[in-house]
């Protein structure tokens, strides 16, 4: 079995987001950037699958400038085999990298795709689904536990009021949600076996894809500023505010 | 000329910070009073394959240079001080003489069982009669049949009580005064705790790694066990000096950035007459030299590391990195302490620990003063004094 894993480069985590000095987008020069988590948790449970043997191959699919093939080391690191680089200088969206992966998926002969249910830059989480409509392939989405058996893949979904158990028949989509595993950090020799495994690189156009951006962002601006709060003696002040100020009672 | 760190080493750094997170400081502080081995520690360690870090690939190692491997070691000091460094500093340094000059069926036994961590070694050479003067070590192995039979003492061995194997240094044949090093045979095997007997050493810091008074009677040693020639040992843990030199510094600049660190913290948060400590310039100056010569020291022991790993000599850059990164390690982690002020004693602060702690790289491996002589000697041309 083949798994597919998209990974994205997205401003790390931890970091406090800017805006640029135009208001046209997120900045994101001198900023650290890392795998997106989501992803991360994808890449693991691609490995886990491959190190119960139901997995011969982890392939790793990033779109963007040079830099995407260091983040696809780090995947590379966890346990991912190989990768294709899409180069690509523009901003992606949703449609895009679904019509990439598809070519990819279907050049590749892929089993099973595992992505993050969003991406923790632009919060679209709309790529995943896309994909599988355009493959007309079964779709698992945001979930905390895979079971691949045979040919039939069983997944949990965090839905509100519980857990919803689906089964899937494979080829199919999976996106995955935070408690689905911890990813693992890598090993040093695995870092080190990381710098040579392959990485082929190619354009749009060399993969057989032609996309026009289709989205414009216009603006970008800064959440508004909360208020700031103010401390009331007791209930009856509260009851009074609401009712006569806020009006909702 | 480049101070960048490589992708590579980001990597490395990212990984091992990540790994270290789960030994938080109580971790250290429990292992020091306690005097318990960072057993989990350890494993961790062994785990992500950081004890193979400067070993070939093929037995299982990394194959990184000196300059990744004093990364590491001053990242993992950084964390945990000394208990934490010298915890694996044996495993990491101390089989390059394998490496360099076991058979290869030596290497194929022992080298991957150091790196998986599943044998802690110790290394055996000071005695209480020699220190700095190597060539008189009195330890003597008689070759009998198909052993050696190895009787002497040996000082300041860390890790005995925990390690599985033992490197020593033994005198094979008489020492002659026109070739004193010549005569000295290493030897790598089991630690028989019956023909070993040990006893720790009480000391000011690093409670969590013991060391050792090593007394060795008829301790019977297959000849298989000798590494390279017999006579040769000198040689073959010669090499190993400068890169143990750069790593100790390394260890030093860890601590002290761990200490200034904690200083920092607390002069910005504590206050004293209604103002942050930090903002008076008595409290400033002292950790801003200390900023300042740590770079400078951090400085020379990466030029020592990348002269090691491009095959050149190194020693005096090797020698005035432990040098300086002991000296400003020292002044760093005092006015750590004094910037905490009366708290600074405390255990629960850290800096008592870490000021302790940093007596070790200040003594050894070669105390300052031999540096100093070692210095004027080769780098000026002055008269050898010692």
């Amino acid at each position: 079995m083949k798994i597919l894993v998209a990974v994205k480069r997205v401003i790390d985590y931890n970091v406090k987001i800017r805006i640029n000095s135009e208001r046209t987008a997120v900045e994101t020069n001198n900023v650290k950037m890392s795998m997106n988590p989501f992803d991360e948790i994808a890449v693991e449970e691609a490995v886990r699958l491959k190190e119960s043997g139901k997995v011969d191959e982890i392939l790793v699919v990033s779109i963007g400038q040079r830099k995407v093939q260091e983040t696809m080391r780090t995947a590379f690191a966890m346990g991912a085999d190989r990768g294709i680089h899409i180069s690509y200088e523009g901003e992606t969206e949703p449609l895009m990298v679904a019509k990439i992966l598809k070519k990819i998926v279907d050049n590749e002969n892929i089993d099973l795709v595992i992505m993050g249910k969003q991406a923790i830059d632009d919060d679209s989480n709309q790529t995943g689904q896309m994909l599988a409509g355009i493959l007309s392939w079964p779709q698992g989405t945001f979930i905390s536990k895979l079971e691949v058996v045979d040919k039939n893949a069983s997944v949990t979904r965090e839905i509100d009021g519980g857990l919803e158990t689906l089964k899937l028949n494979l080829p199919c989509v999976i996106t995955t949600d935070l408690r689905l595993n911890e990813p693992r950090y890598a090993s040093l020799p695995n870092i080190m076996k990381a710098k040579r495994k392959e990485i082929v690189e190619m354009s749009m156009a060399e993969l057989g894809v032609e996309y026009t951006n289709r989205l414009k962002i216009i603006k970008v601006e800064e959440p508004p500023t909360r208020s700031e709060g103010r401390k009331l003696e007791d209930v009856t002040e509260l009851i009074n505010i609401l009712r006569d100020e806020v009006g909702v009672l | 000329m480049n101070f960048e760190y490589s992708r590579t080493q980001i990597d490395l750094i990212n990984t091992l910070t990540s790994t270290l997170k789960k030994f938080d400081d109580d971790y250290w502080l429990k292992c020091d009073v306690e005097g318990n081995f960072p057993e989990v520690f350890f494993k961790a360690m062994a785990k992500g394959g950081w004890l193979g870090v400067a070993l070939p690939e093929e037995y299982g190692g990394s194959h990184l240079g000196i300059v990744d491997t004093a990364i590491m070691m001053m990242n993992i000091a950084k964390k945990g001080g000394m208990t934490a460094a010298s915890s694996i500093h044996m495993n990491i340094f101390g089989p390059s003489s394998l490496v360099k000059y076991a058979s290869e069926r030596q290497k194929k036994e022992w080298l991957p069982q150091i790196i998986s961590g599943k044998t802690k070694m110790c290394f055996a050479v000071t005695e209480p009669d020699s220190g700095l003067d190597t060539s008189r070590i009195k330890t003597k192995a008689t070759k009998s049949g198909n052993h050696y039979v190895i009787n002497g003492r040996k000082i300041w061995t860390s890790a005995a009580q925990v390690a599985k194997k033992i490197m020593i240094l033994t005198r094979t044949s008489p020492r002659k005064n026109d070739n004193p090093t010549e005569g000295l045979s290493l030897f790598f095997t089991d630690f028989d705790k019956k023909k070993i007997e040990t006893k720790i050493i009480e000391k000011m810091g690093r409670h969590a790694v013991d060391s050792n008074l090593l007394f060795i009677d008829d301790f019977n040693v297959p000849i298989n066990h000798l590494i390279g020639e017999e006579g040769k040992g000198f040689k073959y843990i010669l090499d190993s000096l400068n890169p143990e030199r750069i790593l100790v510094a390394a260890e030093a600049i860890g601590i002290a950035e761990n200490a200034l660190d904690r200083a920092v913290s607390y002069a910005k948060e504590r206050k004293v007459f209604n103002i942050p400590i930090g903002k008076n310039q008595s409290i400033q100056h002292p950790l801003a030299t200390g900023w300042a010569q740590l770079e400078a020291a951090k400085l020379m022991m990466f030029k020592a590391a990348n002269l090691y790993d491009s095959n050149l000599s190194c020693g005096l850059e090797a020698n005035a990195a432990k040098y300086l990164a002991a000296e400003v390690g020292m002044e760093i982690c005092k006015h750590a302490v004094a910037t905490h002020g009366g708290m600074g004693y405390a255990k629960e602060y850290h800096v008592e620990r870490l000021f302790r702690e940093m007596m070790i790289p200040y003594l050894a491996p070669v105390s300052q003063q031999l540096i100093l002589c070692y210095i004027a000697e080769r780098a000026l041309g002055l008269a050898k004094s010692y």
